[in-house]
């Protein structure tokens, strides 16, 4: 038997009895980060890495969680298992699990930018390696994340200059932080939506530093907001929320942008194409530097993607999961706060 | 390129019509003029041939990026645009090119035309080598064709009218007709009046929305001229000298595809245009639509086509008579003088269109009524004392439709769609009962809001039975209500019907499957 196998409920590992990112409710749960589609509610025991607690404890509340640093070991019945940098969004970790010899990564969703604020992503030698394909076809390759700073602070300065208000759709965690991180902020102030506020300041107590943010309330003067930069979660944009900012200008940062079909469909002023995903060149560039024979591919371009891989010589297939990758058409599922 | 390159940029990044018209404006006030000559003839609908197919380019843009090519198949399914597939997918340049001017690309891909694939490939090649991705996608346009960027004619005019500081409406008419890009220069095409062509030169169409409130908002009836509103193609009729042209509204010159209107128009007077419908007619009758349809598309027409579908023109209008512009004379005026015309020229292939007696807005309602008899789509409303318009424009012409004809149909295959809707299922095929059995009937693509275009996706992609590479067959399971403004027979359809115009109305969430629409039903309304 194959030390992790595919169920219904999760990525199962049998010989430590625990699951990685399951999407049932089990009793012990190896979490690679804590997006929702990847940390669900219910679970008995949670183990995620140290700077993925405080997030995970922002969105799931009073739960039995356990943490610890990269590479730290803990060892469940003979089972070796360690958590190596992903680079998706804060906190986040490939599992790497060991048995007999046999070593698996569980990538969890990963990126190999650097951007400015999760971990780095490092890569993790194994003879198995079960990868993410959001963005698994060759259409998908990043520019480098200064020029689309450049762009996004391009774009800010001319509304601030024509009395706008600037405001960006973006995950209140990963995407939120990264913006406020890399935007240049001699330009204006930045705003936040609460629930990328309430986020920011469960990050702030766990001593991550945070740009300077001012949260948009009701007690604000309208006035305050022209030329500002406001970060707010996607399902915000829809409401009369964003009544307050007129005249501003809508922008989405997300992958998803590097098409111009899902640009225009958005009907946004702009789209920028910053992804918290690997591109293309990513996946491959990744997966070869595990070394791995056997891979096994998730969310995303599943299908197409393995295939790809097969005629590369690997040992590819797709695996069903519940993950979501990146998501710009469905409703984003967002913390309600 | 780079400016041609930087106004596509400028233009994409933005759904502000007053952004998109500032963008042209500026490239307008700086481009080369042979650049803007050509630009103005791409945003009118003039691009030039294809010269290289798009199978080719296809495997060649697969092979530089070294991906097999059924991935570059499934991308460009994902992509939803050929150009903006080959963009994407290519390394990134290994050289920087010397900047060309878009004139000269153009020219270059025109000229490709008579050599060996061989030095096409390697023009290709080398070209896409020194671009980046938004050079690579404007000319991959360029070579493909179907350049859209998102700006209609009519903007694209307003710019250039700002920018030269002429009137919109002057300029319109002197970039319509016969021009061809490559030897004209932008002071002929806009500044002088030229005589060149000008016999060919046809008038801007005058459109007309569809009435939005109650008709009884126009106020007097005895201000409106009403007609019915024919189901062909529009068509202007022009003698100047012994020299005859038909245009149609796409401003197409297809003279030689209705020889029958050619041989009328020598009959017209001197400096005489018409605006009409161009009909099928036959045994004293106005012929469906899809009659039509055999000689839309056919450069020459044989003669069995001819005596199967002889058409006519159902005149509603003079521009120009006695070599006059007469467009700003009253429409009772202009009415005169086609009558006067249509007597003259005595052929039955010249007919008017006659205007509606009525007195009040109910007696039009009930005239309304009879158009699908009358094989007309509804009446057209024109104010009696307006002058001819340019364009599209509210006010002094009114589209009156009738209510289309509807069914409930089901939803069974899905097909992903192009431009905006890249990546998302919106071009369905509906079918409807007979017996047990659910039969294709038509195609619809719009009509639904975007949400709800996503909610179909969404349920496509859970509820696939099967692929058939980009199409995919569902469930049976969603109920639509297809509105269409007409059906006839058709022996190329399984289902034995064509329907004109079909889009969704409403999606019948309440409508189970087995309630839809029978084929019976469909043929009731033959």
């Amino acid at each position: 038997m194959p030390l992790l196998t595919f169920k219904k409920g999760g990525i199962y590992c049998a010989q430590a009895d625990v699951y990685i990112d399951p999407w049932s409710k089990v009793d012990r749960a190896i979490i690679t980060h804590a997006h929702s589609d990847h940390a669900r509610w219910g679970h008995q025991h949670y183990l995620c890495t140290s700077n993925c607690e405080a997030p995970l404890k922002h969105r799931l509340g009073n739960i039995s969680v356990q943490s610890m640093p990269f590479r730290e070991e803990v060892v469940m019945n003979g089972v070796r298992i360690s958590f190596h940098p992903a680079g998706h969004i804060i906190g986040s970790a490939q599992v790497r699990v060991e048995y007999q010899g046999e070593v698996w990564v569980v990538s969890g969703d990963y990126k190999l930018v650097d951007d400015g604020f999760a971990t780095p992503f490092e890569s993790v030698k194994c003879h198995h390696f079960v990868t993410e394909s959001t963005f698994g076809l060759p259409v998908y390759t990043w520019a480098d994340q200064q020029q689309i700073f450049d762009e996004i602070n391009t774009w800010w300065a001319a509304n601030r200059a024509n009395g706008k208000v600037s405001i960006i759709a973006a995950y209140s965690l990963g995407k939120a932080q990264r913006l406020i991180q890399n935007v240049d902020h001699s330009i204006g102030p930045v705003f936040t939506h609460g629930a990328v506020e309430n986020m920011n300041a469960a990050l702030r107590a766990a001593h991550h530093d945070i740009q300077p943010t001012i949260q948009v309330t009701k007690e604000l003067d309208k006035k305050s907001y022209k030329g500002g930069l406001v970060i707010a979660p996607g399902s915000a944009l829809g409401s009369s929320w964003v009544n307050k900012f007129k005249p501003f200008s809508l922008a989405y940062a997300s992958g998803w942008m590097a098409l111009r079909g899902t640009r225009r469909r958005r009907a946004a002023d702009r789209g920028f194409a910053l992804s918290d995903h690997a591109d293309w060149d990513g996946l491959n560039t990744a997966i070869a530097a595990t070394g791995a024979e056997n891979i096994y591919v998730t969310h995303g371009y599943s299908t197409l993607f393995s295939n790809w891989l097969k005629e590369q010589g690997l040992n590819a297939a797709p695996v069903e999961t519940q993950y979501v990758g990146e998501s710009i058409d469905v409703a984003e599922e967002e913390v309600a706060i | 390129m780079r400016q041609f390159a930087e106004l596509f940029l400028a233009i994409d990044a933005t759904n502000k019509t007053n952004a998109k018209v500032a963008a042209l404006q500026h490239y307008f006030e700086i481009a080369p003029d042979k650049d803007k000559v050509w630009t103005i003839a791409l945003l009118s609908h003039r691009r030039p041939k294809r010269t290289v197919n798009t199978r080719l380019l296809r495997e060649w843009a697969a092979e530089y990026s070294g991906i097999s090519p059924w991935l570059f198949e499934e991308s460009y399914h994902v992509v939803g645009d050929l150009a903006e597939t080959i963009a994407l997918v290519l390394p990134n340049p290994i050289s920087d090119s010397k900047e060309q001017a878009l004139h000269a690309w153009i020219e270059q891909i025109m000229d490709l035309k008579d050599v060996s694939e061989a030095d096409k490939k390697a023009f290709i090649l080398q070209a896409w080598q020194g671009m980046d991705k938004a050079e690579r996608f404007v000319f991959n346009k360029l070579i493909t064709g179907g350049f859209r960027m998102g700006v209609s004619q009519k903007l694209m005019v307003r710019a250039l009218g700002k920018a030269l500081d002429i009137e919109e409406n002057s300029l319109q008419h002197r970039i319509m007709g016969n021009w061809d890009p490559r030897t004209i220069t932008f002071d002929e095409l806009l500044l002088q009046e030229n005589s060149l062509d000008a016999a060919s030169k046809p008038y801007p169409f005058y459109l007309a929305y569809q009435i939005d409130g109650p008709v009884e908002d126009l106020g007097d009836p005895s201000d409106w001229q009403a007609e019915h509103k024919w189901d062909g193609i529009r068509g202007q009729l022009i003698k100047r000298g012994e020299e005859v042209f038909l245009w149609s509204r796409g401003e197409e010159l297809v003279t030689d595809r209705f020889p029958e209107l050619k041989l009328l128009a020598t009959k017209l007077p001197a400096g005489c245009v018409l605006d009409g419908e161009i009909l099928v007619f036959k045994d004293g009758q106005i012929q469906n639509f899809n009659l039509l349809q055999t000689r839309i598309g056919r450069k020459t027409v044989s003669k069995a086509t001819l005596q199967k579908a002889p058409v006519i023109l159902k005149a509603y209008d003079v521009l120009e008579w006695d070599g006059n512009d007469i467009r700003h004379l009253p429409l009772l005026e202009r009415r005169a003088y086609l009558a006067e015309c249509v007597a003259a020229v005595n052929d039955e292939r010249l007919q008017q269109s006659p205007s509606v007696a009525f007195s009040t807005w109910e007696d039009l309602k009930v005239e309304r009524s009879t158009a699908r008899s009358m094989k007309s789509e509804g009446l057209m409303l024109k104010r009696k004392d307006a002058p001819y318009g340019v364009g599209r424009k509210k006010g002094d012409w009114w589209k009156w439709k009738v209510d289309p004809l509807t069914v409930d149909a089901v939803l069974i295959y899905a097909m992903r769609g192009h431009g905006r809707r890249a990546n998302l299922y919106t071009d369905y095929t509906f079918a409807v009962w007979k017996g047990d059995e659910l039969v294709p009937f038509t195609k619809a693509y719009s009509g639904l809001t975007d949400a709800e275009f996503r909610k179909v996706d969404a349920f496509v992609k859970k509820n696939t039975i099967e692929r058939f590479g980009p199409v995919r067959s569902v469930k049976p399971e969603l109920v639509f209500e297809i509105a269409f403004e007409g059906i006839a027979q058709s022996s190329r359809h399984k289902s034995g019907v064509a329907l004109r115009f079909p889009r969704m109305k409403r999606w019948r969430h309440d409508k189970p499957v087995e309630e839809a629409n029978t084929l019976n039903d469909l043929l009731t309304l033959l």
